[in-house]
């Protein structure tokens, strides 16, 4: 009962954030209303018992990227142009069939009675089994450490070549 | 004991919150009166003594001031998002209150009552996630305010609130790493005071991890915006930062918000390292629940009262400290602050993790285990935070004006 009124809340709070910040012009306005729907997202990851994506969604997406974004907005200054892109018959036409097209996949993919396997085919029972031995966090970081933790490290490597580049393409040239 | 659970788990949750509630708004209304009083007591003066006894009922007085002012709202402000900033200033404080363990565990005839709002299973992923929320308050009044100084403020804020989250987040590995466990109350039960048995230290974190809470305190302190870190509403340069646009009870919730902050960040170091709600050298209060359901040690009512008054003991001694502090040290300028921040917190932290990593690693191996674990640990920390502060020591990672003077004329000269 309290679940269902909380997924409520939840849903509608994300896809009106959604929604309101496809329609804002303004893009710090759009940014936030983003943040509205991640906060919400979290949320709704909490009543599906998956706490710990609820946390690092938190963390990384609406406390650390967006706060980035942001920044950058404002330090820019942007968005004092009140022109939308998505102007004229063809652009239109590209975007609703876009959108069309997701929700036919996400229709026929949900319908086709596929939750089960979404969740790697494990039951209620497995995973709360999992839950009671190794706490949230331990449900997570087990495979990622133990079966994973080769990928784990690459992708780390990855991330820490991404950031050196970008300080070396940021630094001034030495005159 | 059973823990509470059914419909009595939703009255008392129901109950639980009511209550804290109220106590931590009264926290906050006397802190107010507190920070006055300290900060006479710092400048040789009485401090607010005229109304009230002792000037206690000054808090109304303020109170209703902010009330009865004039509410003023700039023409050119984005209105919505001007309205909902004071909101999110005092939201992030006030959540995070919820996972914070009080006392012991309560029993009532209809079962075991957790001291504790909300226990969740992700323990401090939950106070980072929230943590990392307090930015928007501060940056969505600087910018709906549609002002210079206020959008300078908030500029300041977000950038200085993004740099210490990083430390506020790393100093809290160390921890990860002697819990082996993010959950509050188990954190709690760790740190007993000569607890003994699997999975306990006998000693407050603090020890052990003594350079990890000095990093957390910095870093929290600078996450409050409190001088010295209070630059995103410098008065001598910006005005009043993000809030200068703000009148009436609207600033009068940002300016609650900053001791909200200021009471969150020193339950949470009572915690994280100086044993939450433990009363030092008794062992009566080392009650522990574990996973199973099964508690050790035998819970009583009173020693829940007397546990929630040590915890508030030591809550209200950081702030006390934190208020030491801000009547004590000038503001950071701006450069140094960042080069605080990512130049010195950030590479000494890694450092930190690395090292701390090690020792566990080695203690492990030689299956040293409790207080002497704690004791070998102590003795690392103690002569890293030595040579830390050493390091830290005026002009050596921090430049002060002069030496930044000097060497840009040595640059010149070339």
């Amino acid at each position: 009962m309290i679940a269902d009124f909380f997924f409520v809340l939840f849903a509608v709070m994300a896809i009106g954030g959604a929604i309101s910040m496809v329609l804002a012009r303004n893009p710090v306005a759009s940014l936030l209303y983003l943040v509205v729907a991640f906060f919400a997202l979290s949320g709704t990851f909490v009543l599906l018992d998956a706490h710990f994506i609820a946390a690092v969604n938190l963390i990384v997406y609406a406390g650390a990227i967006m706060v980035l974004f942001l920044f950058v907005i404002m330090l820019l200054n942007l968005g004092r142009s009140e022109k939308v892109d998505l102007r004229g018959p063809l652009n239109r036409i590209v975007a609703i069939t876009v959108a069309g097209a997701f929700f036919a996949l996400l229709f026929v993919a949900l319908s086709a009675g596929s939750q089960t396997e979404m969740a790697g085919g494990m039951g209620q029972a497995t995973v709360d089994a999992m839950l009671q031995s190794r706490g949230a966090v331990g449900v997570v970081a087990d495979p990622m450490f133990r079966s994973y933790l080769v990928p784990f490290e690459i992708t780390s490597l990855l991330l820490l070549a991404a950031i050196v580049g970008a300080i070396v393409l940021a630094r001034r040239r030495a005159p | 004991m059973e823990a509470i659970s059914g419909t009595a788990f939703v009255v008392a949750t129901i109950v639980k919150t009511l209550v804290f509630f109220v106590i931590l708004l009264l926290g906050v209304a006397l802190t107010t009166y507190m920070e006055r009083k300290v900060a006479g007591f710092m400048q040789d003066r009485s401090g607010p003594n005229r109304v009230g006894p002792l000037g206690i009922l000054q808090v109304m007085a303020d109170g209703l001031k902010f009330i009865l002012k004039e509410e003023v709202t700039p023409e050119a402000a984005h209105k919505r998002f001007f309205l909902l900033a004071p909101v999110l200033a005092l939201f992030p404080a006030t959540v995070l209150f919820g996972v914070i363990p009080l006392g012991s565990p309560l029993p009532t005839p209809w079962g075991r009552v957790d001291m504790i709002v909300a226990d969740v299973p992700i323990g401090f992923l939950y106070v980072l996630g929230i943590a990392s929320l307090a930015v928007y308050g501060v940056v969505m009044a600087g910018w709906s305010s549609n002002s210079k100084y206020s959008f300078l403020g908030g500029l300041r804020g977000s950038a200085q609130m993004i740099s210490y989250e990083i430390g506020l987040a790393m100093s809290l590995v160390p921890v990860l790493m002697l819990a082996g466990n993010v959950e509050m109350p188990v954190l709690v039960s760790m740190q007993q005071s000569f607890a003994a048995g699997p999975g306990t230290y006998g000693v407050w974190f603090i020890f052990p991890l003594l350079l990890s809470g000095f990093f957390f305190l910095v870093s929290g302190l600078a996450e409050t915006n409190r001088v010295p870190f209070d630059l995103p509403e410098a008065e001598a340069e910006i005005v009043g930062g993000y809030h200068t646009e703000y009148s009436s009870m609207k600033f009068g919730m940002f300016f609650l918000g900053e001791y909200f902050h200021l009471i969150t960040t020193g339950a949470l170091i009572s915690v994280f390292f100086l044993g939450g709600w433990d009363i030092p050298f008794w062992r009566g209060d080392n009650i522990r629940v574990l996973a199973d359901g099964t508690v050790i040690g035998d819970p009583a009512w009173w020693k829940t009262l007397l546990t929630m008054g040590a915890f508030t003991v030591k809550t209200t001694l950081l702030v006390v400290f934190f208020m030491f502090i801000r009547w004590t040290i000038p503001r950071f300028r701006y450069d140094q602050l960042m080069d605080l921040g990512w130049k010195v917190f950030l590479p000494a932290l890694m450092l930190y993790i690395m090292l701390t990593a090690v020792a566990v690693f080695v203690l492990d191996r030689a299956q040293i285990v409790g207080p002497a674990f704690a004791g070998a640990l102590f003795g690392l920390n103690l002569l890293l935070m030595l040579i830390f502060l050493y390091l830290l020591d005026r002009g050596r990672l921090v430049r002060g004006a002069t030496a930044k003077t000097r060497a840009a004329t040595a640059t010149e000269g070339d």
